[in-house]
């Protein structure tokens, strides 16, 4: 049989075997989603079914030939009521399930792990706490919540995980958020979806995810010797960032310790809660974001620090508490003394850093 | 005598201010298009065959299928319609002579053809690789295209759009011969008429956030730039301002189509006219509230994705209204089965199709998997293509006797018809499949995995594009060797019906009196009776 078409027969072959009509399920939500795609599904397989029978049946029964006479009928509001009302009602079944899922999608737990994800032409940085960086792959344990806060260091990218059916838009200057719960130990695909441009369609790579083992494992060896708030520390003060902000009661700029998650009076009256898009805004944008009682000198940072290096400096003021050190953050008590020269595990693409440079632009 | 024989020579057609020549114009152009637009898709399809991007490099696969969609999309979809069947048959139905302004109408051909000349110069320039929808800042910062012609190109072009909308308002208002109360215009009218409310104020935004980006390119004036204080989502917000009510530019006509030849071929009047005609209104006024379906996943806040979700379930319902009422019009009917009738039900089918996937875009939790995948290109395909392009074919194939005085070939036609929708259903079913499985749009190259249902769809495009090809031989060569088509060849009720074919350049000898309901068989047998009265 082979003989007859081999290119044919292959394509067959390959179809069989590779044929899928949905992708793997791999996270807490993806089994609920697919609940309501395939309710979906039956609805307008139902819906189709009935507008195609209608079609069939009254092309039959009411052709020219069995039906020569045309009887006129002017409508029936019985009907027409029914096929608004019944169709809005599933409709909005839909609206509200579906809304059910998108919230919780994008409400992130509060015991979340973090891990920033910077999008840019052509290929994802992730950052994890520990500093750990990676790029175009995403190392993630099984059984625990991962929140992804994604930026974009130039056009509007889309950070899209098919088997965990989560996707969100890495914005230009903007933080989003959005979390998962990996189920099943594996590499799924990681894809950009929204068109940034020529290489778009390489702006892909893999999401791994471990068992909780292994991801200790992982971290371990894919350290970079110090935390992303170490970073941050580091690049704090080579910033000068502390000649204003420190422990001084002259200081000429705001305490920054347990700055983070409170409420900030600013110079124009507002009341803001000091999260990490302020934060991020107040390094890039400071006019803008003067809190009472001091003076606008802060200069911009706009240009200056990469949206890496913003990411550092926020990691480390989000763990300041009482001085201007970096407190330990959970993943840096798994870190352990890095081994130079020793080779990174294939397919692992974490780099090093160097460590007070890391996050400037170069000029 | 008829309005094709009237006058002849080039300068008679370049500056009449008749609207069925300039009917025919715009058929002629934009049919060009059509084949320019399809010869791209033709590209894409031969590209994506293979994983790996090899016809191609990736930059000149991002310059096809923004030009595939620039080109279909402003110079082939949203002038379909309304400037050739639109334009040649509302004042027609209307008991009108002409539009109310005859040198609007010739103008806003003449901006279209700049329009596209300019279009077509930016592609053979080098090309645009933004993707239809312009996006910022990569747009504005970060491709070296011919991104400022094109987007003038689109801003003319949009002029030609509200120029017709405009024309379409005041004579729906001002013509209407004696009799023709509203509610006794073909809903073929009605449709025109939401239509044009959606053109005349929906495109002056896309206009708008057009120059922005021109200005923003040129000058550097930052509304979309983080860095200077503006907000790159802004653009977004304007662009699909437009661009969704845009879609149902696109397809409302369509649906106006479908209800003159479902009507006809049954012999029986639309099932519950008045549902019908504000289900066309409904759509217009819903579909300029549900923008922010396309931007779920961007960042925007959860509870007007709440809102924008909830109005999208509802710009839905006027449409499954809509499909139910041509369905049992057919009840009790007499049923032929001619061309338009077989792509009428064509449309119905995909019709439903694309509008109940739109359902899945429009609930937000499905929407973050599924958007930005190929279920969106399915999707779209369907309503444009599978519905726009068929009621555009049914139409074109029902008035054509009129427009020409002569019959098409039946048979072939009527075969034309199955290859195009079979050809369809294998170019883009299986799209949605890829969707789901997650495989980006816009993608030069792909996972291994997606390889087969690629290879489906591209062996599908070309069942599709020989069924595009059959109605440009026979149309042709009907012009010369058709029957003769006879004033009134389908027994139709229309106003445009009850005069000469092709019609006189004033339409009509003397000025119709509509004195009896749209869609009335009995009234039109009533007038046969008295016309072989008179002859004896």
């Amino acid at each position: 049989m082979p003989h007859i078409s081999p290119v044919l027969w292959q394509f067959l072959v390959k179809w069989m075997t590779n044929f899928a009509l949905f992708p793997p399920e791999a996270s807490r939500i993806a089994p609920q989603m697919d609940a309501l795609y395939f309710f979906m599904v039956l609805v307008s397989l139902i819906g189709l079914t009935i507008v195609i029978l209608l079609l069939t049946s009254f092309s039959i029964l009411y052709s020219k030939k069995r039906h020569p006479v045309a009887v006129q009928v002017e409508g029936s509001t019985l009907l027409e009521a029914t096929w608004t009302i019944v169709p809005l009602g599933l409709f909005l079944v839909m609206f509200v399930w579906g809304a059910l899922i998108y919230f919780r999608v994008y409400t992130p737990p509060a015991n979340a792990m973090n891990i920033y994800v910077v999008g840019k032409q052509w290929m994802w940085k992730a950052e994890h706490p520990g500093g750990q960086h990676e790029i175009n792959s995403l190392h993630v344990p099984a059984g625990r919540a991962v929140q992804l806060t994604l930026i974009s260091q130039d056009v509007f990218h889309s950070f899209s995980i098919p088997a965990f059916r989560v996707k969100r838009e890495a914005i230009p200057g903007r933080y989003t958020t959005v979390w998962f719960e990996a189920t099943t130990p594996g590499t799924y695909h990681l894809f950009c979806t929204q068109y940034c441009g020529t290489e778009h369609s390489h702006m892909i790579g893999d999401v791994v995810v471990l068992s909780p083992d292994d991801y200790k494992k992982w971290l371990a060896s894919s350290t970079s010797g110090a935390s992303l708030a170490q970073n941050g520390e580091r690049l704090f003060a080579s910033l000068s960032c502390n000649a204003c902000h420190n422990t001084r009661p002259d200081a000429r700029g705001p305490n920054l310790a347990n700055v983070y998650g409170s409420k900030l009076r600013l110079s124009n009256g507002q009341t803001i809660v000091a999260d990490e898009a302020y934060l991020r805004s107040a390094i890039l944008n400071p006019s803008q974001n003067v809190m009472q009682g001091y003076a606008p000198i802060m200069p911009t940072y706009q240009g200056q620090v990469s949206e890496d290096g913003v990411i550092a400096l926020v990691e480390y003021i989000k763990n300041l508490n009482s001085d201007y050190r970096v407190q330990q953050t959970t993943n840096t008590t798994e870190l352990l003394p890095t081994n130079e020269g020793k080779a990174a595990p294939a397919g692992q693409k974490a780099t090093g850093s160097t460590p007070a440079g890391q996050g400037m632009v170069k000029q | 005598m008829n309005y094709l024989s009237k006058e002849n020579g080039l300068l008679s057609w370049l500056l009449t201010g008749d609207h069925k020549r300039i009917a025919i114009l715009y058929l002629i152009s934009i049919s060009f298009f059509f084949f320019i637009g399809g010869a791209l898709a033709g590209l894409i399809r031969l590209e994506l065959l293979t994983p790996q991007s090899d016809l191609m490099a990736t930059d000149t696969y991002n310059k096809v299928f923004s030009m595939h969609g620039i080109i279909m999309i402003f110079f082939f979809l949203v002038p379909s319609v309304p400037a050739t069947l639109g334009n040649f048959f509302i004042p027609m139905m209307l008991g009108a002579k002409d539009l109310a302004l005859p040198k609007i109408n010739l103008l806003s051909w003449y901006l279209y053809i700049a329009a596209g000349i300019l279009a077509l110069y930016a592609m053979i320039t080098g090309g645009v690789d933004t993707g239809w929808t312009f996006t910022t800042p990569l747009s504005t910062h970060y491709v070296n295209t011919n991104v400022i012609t094109t987007g003038i190109a689109i801003f003319i072009a949009g002029f030609s759009s509200i120029f017709t909308g405009l024309n379409f308002i005041v004579t729906i208002h001002k013509m209407r011969a004696p009799g023709m109360t509203w509610f006794r215009m073909p809903l073929f009218v009605w449709a025109h008429y939401a239509t044009s409310i959606l053109m005349v104020l929906g495109t002056p935004v896309l206009a708008i956030a057009l120059v922005l980006v021109v200005l923003e390119r040129t000058v550097g004036i930052g509304v979309f730039d983080p860095a200077k204080g503006g907000d790159p989502l802004l653009f977004q917000h304007l662009f699909w301002f437009y661009s969704h009510p845009a879609v149902y530019i696109m397809i409302l006509p369509g649906m106006g189509v479908i209800n003159e030849v479902i009507s006809t071929f049954s012999r029986k009047r639309v099932f519950g006219y008045t549902a019908v005609a504000f289900s066309s209104v409904a759509i217009a006024v819903f579909g300029f509230f549900v923008w922010a379906h396309h931007m779920f996943i961007m960042g925007i806040s959860n509870y007007s994705v709440l809102v924008f979700s909830l109005l999208t379930m509802l710009v839905a319902v006027p449409s499954a209204i809509k499909i139910f009422n041509w369905a049992f019009t057919l009840y009790k009917g007499s049923i032929t089965f001619e061309t338009p009738m077989i792509y009428s039900f064509g449309f119905m089918g995909l019709f439903t199709i694309g509008g109940l996937t739109g359902v899945f875009l429009g609930t937000s939790g499905t929407d973050i998997h599924l958007t930005e995948t190929y279920f969106i290109v399915a999707h779209f395909h369907f309503v444009m293509v599978g519905g726009m392009l068929m009621a555009f074919l049914a139409g074109l194939h029902f008035w054509w006797p009129k427009m020409t005085g002569r019959m098409y070939p039946e048979k072939i036609s009527q075969f034309a018809a199955v290859v195009t929708f079979i050809g369809f259903n294998f170019t883009f079913f299986p799209q949605f499949i890829l969707g789901m499985l997650g495989m980006p749009r816009r993608y030069a190259s792909y996972p291994q995995e997606f390889q087969v249902l690629n290879v489906f769809s591209t062996a599908g495009a070309t069942i599709l594009g020989v069924g595009y090809l059959l109605p440009v031989l026979y149309l042709t060569w009907s012009l010369k060797y058709g029957e003769i088509a006879g004033s009134n060849p389908w027994q139709a009720t229309g106003l445009e019906w009850q005069t000469q074919s092709p019609p006189l350049t004033e339409n009509f000898v003397e000025i119709p009196i509509m004195d009896h309901e749209v869609y009335d068989y009995e009234w039109l047998e009533r007038q046969k009776e008295k016309e072989v009265a008179s002859v004896r």
